[in-house]
């Protein structure tokens, strides 16, 4: 054991911050694909992930949430460590826990196609938070709202075009009203056309002030709406700033020969 | 040429229709236990605990790799020698059929298990929901519904299977054909009776079980 604890803690790392995550390493098998991953997220912050397909980001990301266990560091919900298991357990929380306060869109939608839009929204209030099944539509009919489907309460997943479905997800996240939201590749199933109104929403939870951590493929959106920009590359963060810095005026080699490809 | 008489037949009739009650007892209490035990060997599989994962694929193997005649034969005449006790033959018969339902059952759960896209469960788990109420409510659900038409195939097969229990003296269905038989002398009768009894009653089973499968088929 060493006597020496060594705290790696981001510049932005006060005392409003909501999820940190500190020399995360994780690997599949032989494959290392998280080489000690420190990120802190404050209240309100909103923090996009870039880099090329393979660097890690989407790994990291899930270990946020731990749907990723990984193989050495921490995660911190507002300064309380993450456990390894669901239930709190003494000074850690669990992932249950975790997982209440902080919501995840993926790539891939994942709605239960056997629920209605409205079920799908409802599903975490009323199972997990205990709300009345009155209560949770309520306010599951607001995020519909929000996100431009109070129309298609009743419709199945099947019927909605993609975009739909992720405005969908994002409600379904919202309705558990987290403190944190992070979003993986939440456009890179879409088609080009649909991208727009799902960028939308997302531009407008910004807006409200959502703390977010978005793993992306657009450069200029999160150019956009960032207050960081972190650029990962072979399972390290190798370039990380503001979005001027890290998306109009890079000069780490690797990011400027990255983001020439989007610019071609 | 043969000639037909199908009267005897119907003046048998209430041994017919005792030996369907039986039939029916037998497959249905068979169905409901083997299910439950079904499930039971399932979670086991997929509990990621290996000790529980062989030991239940053990069990699985054993009853599927041996004939069920043979399964009922060794419960009733092997199984007392070896226990010291007396089982009864209905006990035998229903145990055998149960266990027997058991390990077919549990393939079919686990496959539908396995066939939910693993993003179900992630989407679940995401909302903060346990294990638990993942399985209960999302995989479940989904899971059930694709695995119905091989639920409905295999419970005629068990259905069928049911017959075999005659061999030890259960007064099931066939059971009762070679009663009516002894007593009629009219095997082509009292089998094909028995016969277009099964058929009757299964029939409409296979065209509901062909029925889901279209229906899910369209609605996936």
């Amino acid at each position: 054991m060493k006597e020496k604890k060594v705290m790696s803690v981001a510049p932005s790392a006060a005392a409003d911050t909501i999820l940190e995550a500190r020399g995360i390493a994780k690997s599949f098998g032989q494959l290392p694909v998280l080489k000690g991953i420190d990120l802190a997220l404050g209240a309100g912050e909103v923090v996009s992930i870039i880099g090329p397909s393979g660097s890690g980001k989407s790994t990291f990301i899930r270990c946020m949430n731990m749907l990723e266990r990984p193989d050495a560091g921490e995660i911190r919900f507002r300064g309380r460590r993450v456990g390894a298991r669901f239930a709190d357990n003494g000074a850690e929380i669990g992932q249950g826990t975790l997982r209440r306060h902080v919501g995840m869109v993926f790539q891939h939608f994942n709605l239960f196609p056997h629920r209605t839009v409205l079920q799908n929204v409802t599903e975490g209030p009323t199972v997990v938070l205990g709300q009345s099944q009155k209560e949770a539509e309520a306010v599951a009919m607001d995020y519909l709202a929000q996100v431009g489907l109070a129309d298609k309460r009743d419709a199945w997943p099947a019927q909605l075009s993609g975009g739909q479905k992720q405005r969908v997800a994002i409600a379904r996240a919202l309705a558990m009203q987290p403190d944190a939201l992070l979003l993986d590749e939440v456009t890179s199933a879409l088609d080009p056309e649909l991208v727009g109104e799902v960028l939308g929403v997302v531009r407008r939870l910004a807006d409200q002030g959502m703390t977010m951590a978005i793993v992306t493929h657009e450069i200029s959106f999160a150019a956009e709406v960032s207050d960081r920009v972190v650029f990962m590359e072979g399972g390290v963060i190798a370039a990380e700033g503001p979005p001027q810095e890290i998306c109009r005026e890079p000069k780490h080699e690797r990011l400027k020969a990255f983001l020439a490809r989007f610019n071609a | 040429m043969y000639s037909w008489s199908f009267f005897p037949i119907f003046q048998a009739s209430d041994l017919f229709l005792w030996g369907l009650w039986v039939t029916v007892v037998y497959t249905f209490g068979s169905i409901v236990l083997g299910l439950v035990f079904g499930l039971a060997l399932c979670f086991c599989r997929l509990s990621g605990n290996r000790v529980l994962d062989w030991a239940a694929q053990g069990f699985q193997e054993l009853f599927r790799c041996t004939p069920l005649l043979v399964q009922l034969l060794w419960f009733y005449y092997a199984l007392p020698l070896l226990l010291g006790i007396n089982i009864d033959n209905h006990v035998a018969a229903m145990a055998t059929l149960s266990l027997y339902a058991a390990a077919f059952y549990a393939e079919i759960f686990r496959g539908g298990i396995l066939s939910i896209a693993k993003g179900q469960s992630e989407a679940g788990a995401a909302i903060g929901m346990s294990k638990a109420q993942i399985m209960r409510r999302i995989v479940l659900p989904q899971a059930s519904r694709r695995m119905l038409p091989a639920f409905i195939n295999q419970s005629v097969i068990q259905f069928k299977n049911t017959s075999l229990v005659s061999v030890i003296s259960v007064a099931d269905l066939a059971y009762m054909a070679s009663v009516v038989n002894g007593q009629t002398y009219r095997p082509l009768e009292s089998y094909t009776a028995v016969a277009v009894l099964y058929f009757v009653i299964l029939f409409p089973l296979t065209r509901l079980a062909d029925y889901i499968e279209r229906r899910l088929r369209v609605s996936e």
